[in-house]
């Protein structure tokens, strides 16, 4: 892998454009995130930053019809090139989904051990280590480490989240994926969630895309806003939410519309 | 207003009273078919009845334990020839088959699904007694695999559909490739609906007759032999209750009894795998 350009963009996009068949869904954006930053996607429903969020992982090309142009670079390399695996790729950046996902057939330490799992076998202790620190990371140790072994349906919604948390951790991905991760969870669980992305920001590079403007306010260090597909504007968060330069931002954080 | 109040817990009344016989005429069916089973058969259970083979006719005395065991070797050899290919088949069509060639596929199983025991137990003599030279209970099993496949395939397809698309995505997203997603996280969450699926296609297949008549053929002794003529609860019956004598309706009413409990066990096992650890995808 050739070094990248700048050590602190780990992350980009150039010109992506995201489509269901012949339909775009997002049109040609470019956003750089920096190393161990939080940056927030917000904007109205069906505005494009969740598919934007997929493609980071290549899980839109998943979807039926789904299919890109231009460029996702992680650390300088083109994640979309044909020489890539995309199966690899997940492993390396890890993605939270809006309703909590834990799988249901399996123990609560089971969950945490899947994406360690299927990436080839390892040593107990190690498996056993990675756990336990997946879930110290995600805030949930000291609810769970008593009953690891019990199904992971056994907690609650919060808890739930926290556990999808540990579990895309628990790879070492370096890029971590949000899609509106408090969307389904009580004032309580949301505060847990946003008081962790805090803490995970010192060691992944982290994209969280959220309905919510406090939420983006209060977790993110940049803040893009999507519009019909367009990257409308896009900023240091404290920045785009106080003085946005576009007439859509401003309507929109001043809840004039979306 | 009250009149329509009235009219309204009239109807409501009459409706809730009706789907109540109804399904009360559903239960009572089948509790007079126990009931008379029973009354029938019970008397003629005793361990002989388990342990000992027919005897000639006009002797009393003798059992059914060839056709016992005969039905569980050839049931057994259905299942394991017709589970796989119906899981199998059912996991194509649920993850790999919205084009054409699961739509046909699909097609086919209804079809299948549809056909008359008594057709399917015609081919299995053209392709297999007929080549062989003999009636065997291999091809009687191979004839009730044909029976369970389209079932199993359309019961599995239905449960793994059930899993939900956000679990498939969880673990993509996780690094799992396609086929490993498939088995390790969807089979796996749907497991328990397959197996009650399994459970019940077995216990369907165990009291099928016309299918066997022209395969297994049936067979007055013990034997354990697969490429020989073999004896099954179902066939047992068929020859006792269409002979003349009485000790043969008398047994046929016993086996009958035997044959139900057999499947009323299987249907309680596939309950009882419902409930079992971790729950299913529901």
């Amino acid at each position: 892998m050739a070094p990248p350009a700048d050590a602190r963009l780990q992350l980009e996009t150039a010109r992506l454009t995201a489509l269901y068949g012949r339909r775009a869904v997002v049109k040609d954006v470019s956003i750089l995130f920096p190393t161990h930053t939080v940056t927030a996607l917000i904007g109205p429903s069906g505005c494009g930053k969740t598919t934007f969020l997929r493609c980071l992982n290549r899980m839109h090309e998943l979807s039926e019809g789904g299919w890109i142009t231009g460029k996702v670079l992680l650390h300088g390399e083109d994640i979309y090139d044909p020489g890539v695996d995309a199966v690899q790729l997940r492993r390396r950046i890890g993605m939270v989904f809006q309703r909590p996902t834990p799988f249901p057939t399996m123990s609560i330490y089971d969950n945490v051990a899947a994406g360690l799992r299927v990436n080839g076998s390892r040593p107990r202790a190690q498996i056993d280590a990675a756990v336990e620190g997946a879930l110290r990371r995600a805030a949930l140790w000291d609810e769970v480490k008593d009953r690891l072994r019990h199904s992971a349906l056994d907690l609650s919604g919060g808890q739930q989240q926290r556990l999808c948390v540990a579990r895309a951790l628990a790879p070492e991905p370096e890029v971590l994926l949000l899609d509106e991760p408090t969307a389904s969870l009580d004032p309580t669980g949301t505060q847990r969630i946003e008081e962790l992305l805090h803490e995970l920001k010192t060691r992944y590079t982290i994209v969280i895309v959220t309905h919510n403007l406090q939420q983006a306010a209060r977790v993110s260090d940049y803040t893009g806003f999507f519009y019909l597909g367009d990257l409308v504007e896009l900023g240091r968060t404290e920045e785009l939410f106080t003085k946005p330069t576009k007439h859509q931002t401003e309507a929109y954080i001043t809840g004039r519309f979306g | 207003m009250s009149v329509r109040r009235l009219r309204r817990r009239l109807v409501s009344g009459t409706m809730t009273t009706l789907v109540g016989v109804l399904s009360f005429v559903a239960v009572l069916a089948l509790l007079l078919i126990l009931g008379h089973l029973v009354a029938k058969g019970a008397s003629s259970l005793d361990w002989s009845f388990f342990t000992k083979n027919p005897v000639p006719a006009g002797e009393s005395g003798g059992g059914v334990a060839n056709a016992i065991v005969g039905t569980a070797i050839i049931v057994g050899l259905a299942a394991l020839i017709g589970l796989p290919i119906g899981i199998g088949t059912g996991l194509y069509l649920a993850e790999y088959g919205s084009g054409r060639l699961g739509w046909t596929v699909r097609f086919v199983a209804d079809v299948l699904n549809g056909t008359p025991s008594i057709v399917i137990g015609i081919f299995a003599w053209t392709w297999l007694v007929k080549p062989m030279g003999h009636f065997s209970a291999l091809a009687g099993g191979v004839a009730l695999a044909a029976l369970m496949v389209p079932m199993l395939a359309r019961t599995t397809e239905e449960m793994v559909r059930l899993v939900p698309h956000s679990l498939r995505e969880a673990a993509l997203a996780l690094g799992y490739a396609r086929w490993r997603t498939s088995l390790r996280i969807v089979a796996r969450t749907a497991l328990a609906g397959i197996l009650t699926g399994c459970l019940v296609g077995i216990a369907r297949v165990a009291g099928e007759t016309a299918p066997l008549l022209f395969t297994a053929l049936g067979n007055l002794n013990f034997s354990t032999h697969v490429l020989e003529p073999m004896q099954t609860l179902s066939l047992q019956i068929y020859v006792y209750a269409t002979g003349p004598f009485d000790e043969w309706h008398r047994m046929a009413w016993a086996a009958a009894l035997v044959l139900m409990g057999l499947v009323l066990i299987l249907a309680l096992a596939a309950r009882w795998a419902l409930r079992s650890r971790y729950g299913a995808a529901r």
